[in-house]
């Protein structure tokens, strides 16, 4: 499996489903995971895979002795496995700027050098693939295509391609003509296209001109809350103040505007409402502008990025959570909102929307219908507490554990063992 | 002999419209007038019409034997008036060669007798009125709003003074008992109950065009076959249903209105007949009580109300909106009592349900029970700002009313007094006229006498004048005082 982000190195939704997936088929019990990061920091949890560092794998011949080897990268690789990496080098990579180990160091995350480091990947998964033993190959999201590719064609192994998001969502349409080239590369060398919802399969299928037979969705789901995030208390808001919770990247993606024009149209009629925009991203100044301009930033805030617990206690506070994302292929985070209790408003453009029920859905754009629905919950307590319970126990019936079982149907279908 | 009992419920409901919560204060109509007239013709063009049609030719072609009942709603009514008169002629119409019936119910299709007694009273009566006004018979058997029964409304019922009620057979009410047989309520054994058949009913109104349903295709000489097979002192069959059913839930193009129309020659080979609800409670003799302590209806697989009022948000819904319940009736208010009487109708709480349901809920406008519940909260929001604005809130229902009442008292002894005092006042000028000419009278006999009589009578006549006008004038200072 490739992989770019895992926990608890977060950058964005991938990582979490990255993490959610490895473990829901690591629970079926006859799956082993071998997992390719680009640069894991070892404290990374291995029970579910074993987790191959590709920043550590030889792509140039050293002659380095045992200790040296342990001493360097031992926290995050055995040198048993560099050295049985070392005697499959395929080509002779010096030209590139490999260290004394004769591995690639990555940046890791999303630097500026993006897609060098996106073909160095590649290039490295070509000595993994001659290396490792494995029946499949599943590469999560465009930044890993190219090494799923070079894998297959390596191996002889098929390859199944998770798409997380497309460039179509991230772009509103205006599509950065790179990233649609190495999308569409990976999908049309894919044996199986596996999408976090119908939303996105779609797109697959009418943007990148795919086999409709090929492309399956496999929706997301969410883990339990750990303890300690669960017995974070729910303020009790009856008769109080209420907040309306707004919690992602500021991008144009995630429709921010929308929420901040749906606030403004509820602080017209009622002040009893704070409004919290927590995320940072491009398009915070413009917000904040925005809150001005229309003369609530009294009852609108802006706590910045939150991470870990810091944004279960904001959701924990707040009365609804609002998502309304323009184009969302899964979204995680109404799943997580639902797990602590809170009412949830999400746009129908959102992959999410297609597996939950027990939440408002409204069309992004309709800022009437979302200043509607956050006055309604927060005015009617019946409907916050239907919301709420309910809520809470659908998403306890969406795991991880399901999401495995049917990928492992997809695999076995794919390597027509089925 | 056997007998069946055919009863169609026409009602048709306002439909809400879009109502934001920024139109709270503003905007006081709450109703989606093109969503409401494209319902009702849609319905009356391809249910009602052909429906009323047929029945009215079968009664047509059998004499006197086939007799139907039907139920409307006030607000279904309204609608009809509004949009489709023709339904009403055609009522109108079968209802003058006899063999119709036409059966009491809440005029605002509503719940109101899960909670509000008097409310109830007040609607039935409304409802009995109108019907009257069309069709010159004053109901005596009544059938609740989705047939809802409990033994407390059976009681309520019977001291309205009606002979039957119609409910549901609902199998948890029945166990092993038949609903082909009579029953009285348990706690009012003058109310006779007629219990819907659930199968014979459901046959034609959910399933006849199912291709997948074992019975299908439904001939009428096997469905007849299958009443006449029913154990010999089994005798009512009573097979009630939307009107809507025919046509809307089962297209026309099943030919589900040749069924009907072969229904009574074929119940005639087999010497059964048609009943309406007043005869079956007449005629026939009740075998038992029916004991009802928890309500019932005829919505879904639970045969309760929990399709209106099964989950927190249309309970809320339902007692906020019950709770200005005796306040709109003190009230009284023309504007109010009509948007009270739309707001009621169930169909509003059922676009609310969050039950999983095997036929599926239409839900109007709505694309969720969330949505159908805020947007009711909004109306309704509205709707209780503008009765309170009615009168303080400060004063609680019970003074309030003591107060209307008084005023009313009031105005009326006012009133009175007014008469009181014109008639005085009239008498005044007669004794006055009177005065007059007796004046003339002493001035015209002794000229050449003293005038002391003359200054005399003057005096006393404006001293009358005032007494009489103080008498008149002091309960109205009194009464304005109070």
């Amino acid at each position: 499996m490739f992989g770019w982000e895992y926990p608890p190195h977060v950058y964005g939704g991938l990582a979490t489903a990255n993490y959610g997936i490895t473990e829901g088929l690591h629970a079926q019990g006859d799956v082993d995971i071998t997992l390719c990061l680009p640069k894991p920091w070892g404290d990374e949890d291995k029970t579910p895979a074993k987790i191959v560092a590709m920043n550590c794998v030889p792509i140039a011949w050293r002659d380095v002795d045992y200790d040296y080897v342990k001493n360097k990268i031992g926290n995050i690789m055995s040198p048993e496995l560099y050295y049985k990496l070392r005697d499959h080098i395929y080509g002779d990579f010096n030209y590139m700027g490999v260290n004394n180990l004769g591995a690639m160091d990555f940046a890791g995350g999303y630097p500026a050098n993006l897609h060098d480091e996106i073909n160095n990947y590649s290039v490295i998964a070509g000595v993994v693939a001659r290396t490792m033993d494995f029946d499949i190959i599943h590469a999560h999201d465009w930044l890993t295509y190219p090494a799923g590719i070079h894998a297959k064609y390596a191996s002889g192994k098929p390859l199944c391609i998770h798409v997380h998001a497309t460039d179509f969502d991230r772009s509103r349409g205006h599509v950065n003509p790179t990233v649609y080239g190495i999308e569409k590369n990976g999908m049309d060398n894919a044996d199986c296209i596996m999408c976090v919802s119908e939303l996105t399969r779609q797109t697959v299928i009418n943007q990148y001109h795919q086999d409709p037979r090929k492309v399956f969705t496999v929706h997301n789901a969410v883990y339990p809350l750990e303890k300690e995030l669960q017995d974070i208390p729910r303020p009790d808001h009856k008769g109080k103040e209420k907040v309306v919770t707004f919690l992602g990247r500021l991008t144009m993606q995630k429709g921010p505007e929308y929420f901040v024009e749906a606030a403004n149209m509820v602080l017209h009629r009622t002040r009893n409402v704070r409004f919290c925009m927590a995320g940072s991203g491009d398009m915070m100044d413009q917000m904040i502008y925005l809150a001005a301009e229309r003369g609530i930033a009294d009852r609108f805030h802006f706590p910045g990025f939150m991470r870990g617990k810091q944004v279960y206690e904001c959701l924990k506070d707040s009365d609804v959570y609002v998502m309304p994302s323009v184009s969302e292929p899964f979204g995680i985070s109404p799943l997580e909102a639902m797990q602590c209790g809170t009412p949830t408003i999400i746009s129908k453009q959102s992959g999410c929307a297609e597996i939950l029920t027990n939440c408002i859905k409204v069309d992004y754009w309709d800022i009437n219908s979302l200043a509607d629905a956050i006055y309604s919950i927060c005015h009617n307590e019946s409907l916050f507490d239907y919301l709420s319970v309910q809520g809470k126990n659908e998403v306890d019936q969406i795991t991880w554990e399901k999401v495995g079982l049917w990928i492992r149907e997809l695999y076995e279908r794919t390597l027509g063992w089925r | 002999m056997k007998t069946i009992c055919l009863y169609f419920e026409i009602h048709q409901i306002l439909h809400l419209k879009r109502y934001r919560f920024f139109d709270i204060g503003t905007d006081h109509y709450y109703y989606d007038d093109y969503e409401n007239e494209r319902t009702i013709t849609e319905i009356t063009e391809r249910s009602y019409m052909p429906a009323l049609n047929a029945l009215l030719d079968m009664i047509k072609a059998n004499g006197d034997y086939f007799k139907v009942a039907f139920s409307l709603s006030g607000v279904g009514v309204e609608q009809l008036e509004m949009h489709a008169p023709q339904v009403l002629e055609k009522l109108q119409e079968l209802n003058n060669t006899g063999c119709v019936e036409f059966i009491a119910e809440p005029y605002s299709h509503g719940l109101s007798s899960l909670v509000n007694e008097d409310g109830f009273a007040e609607e039935v009566k409304r409802q009995c009125a109108k019907m009257n006004e069309y069709f010159g018979q004053y109901p005596k058997v009544l059938r609740n709003s989705s047939l809802i029964y409990s033994d407390d409304i059976g009681l309520k019922v019977s001291q309205m003074g009606f002979k039957g009620m119609l409910t549901e057979g609902a199998k948890h009410v029945l166990g092993w008992k038949s609903p082909h047989y009579l029953y009285t309520s348990e706690l009012a054994p003058n109310l006779k109950l007629l219990l819907r058949d659930i199968n014979f009913s459901d046959d034609i109104s959910l399933r006849f065009s199912n291709k997948d349903w074992s019975g299908y295709p439904l001939f009428a000489d096997t469905y007849i076959n299958r009443i006449a097979g029913l154990p010999q002192e089994e005798q009512v069959v009573n097979i009630f249903m939307e009107l809507s059913a025919l046509g809307i839930a089962q297209p026309l193009s099943s030919n589900i209105l040749e069924f009907f129309k072969a229904l009574p020659a074929c119940a005639k080979a087999k010497n059964i007949t048609f009943s309406t609800p007043t005869e079956i409670c007449e005629n026939v003799k009740a075998v038992d009580s029916l004991n009802v302590p928890d309500t019932l209806s005829w919505t879904d697989e639970e045969r309760d109300v929990s399709s209106w009022l099964g989950n927190p948000m249309q309970r809320e819904a339902f007692n906020k909106l019950y709770s200005v319940a005796d306040r709109v009736r003190i009230a009284n208010d023309p504007r109010i009592n009509q948007d009270w009487d739309y707001l009621q109708a169930s169909n509003n709480f059922r676009f609310m349900t969050t039950k999983p349901a095997v036929v599926g809920v239409d839900r109007g406008i709505y694309s969720s029970p969330f949505d159908a519940f805020t947007n009711y909260m909004n109306i309704l929001g509205d709707f209780i700002n503008r009765v309170n604005n009615l009168y303080s809130t400060d004063i609680d229902n019970d003074e309030l009313e003591g107060l209307l009442t008084t005023i009313k008292n009031q105005g009326d002894e006012i009133e009175m007094k007014d008469k009181e005092i014109s008639r005085l006042q009239a008498k005044i000028e007669k004794i006055e006229t009177e005065g007059d000419k007796f004046r003339e009278q002493v001035e015209g006999k002794c000229t050449t006498k003293k005038g002391t009589p003359k200054k005399d009578t003057t005096k006393k006549s404006a001293a009358k004048k005032s007494a009489t006008k103080k008498v008149g004038k002091e309960p109205v200072t009194n009464s304005s005082k109070e």
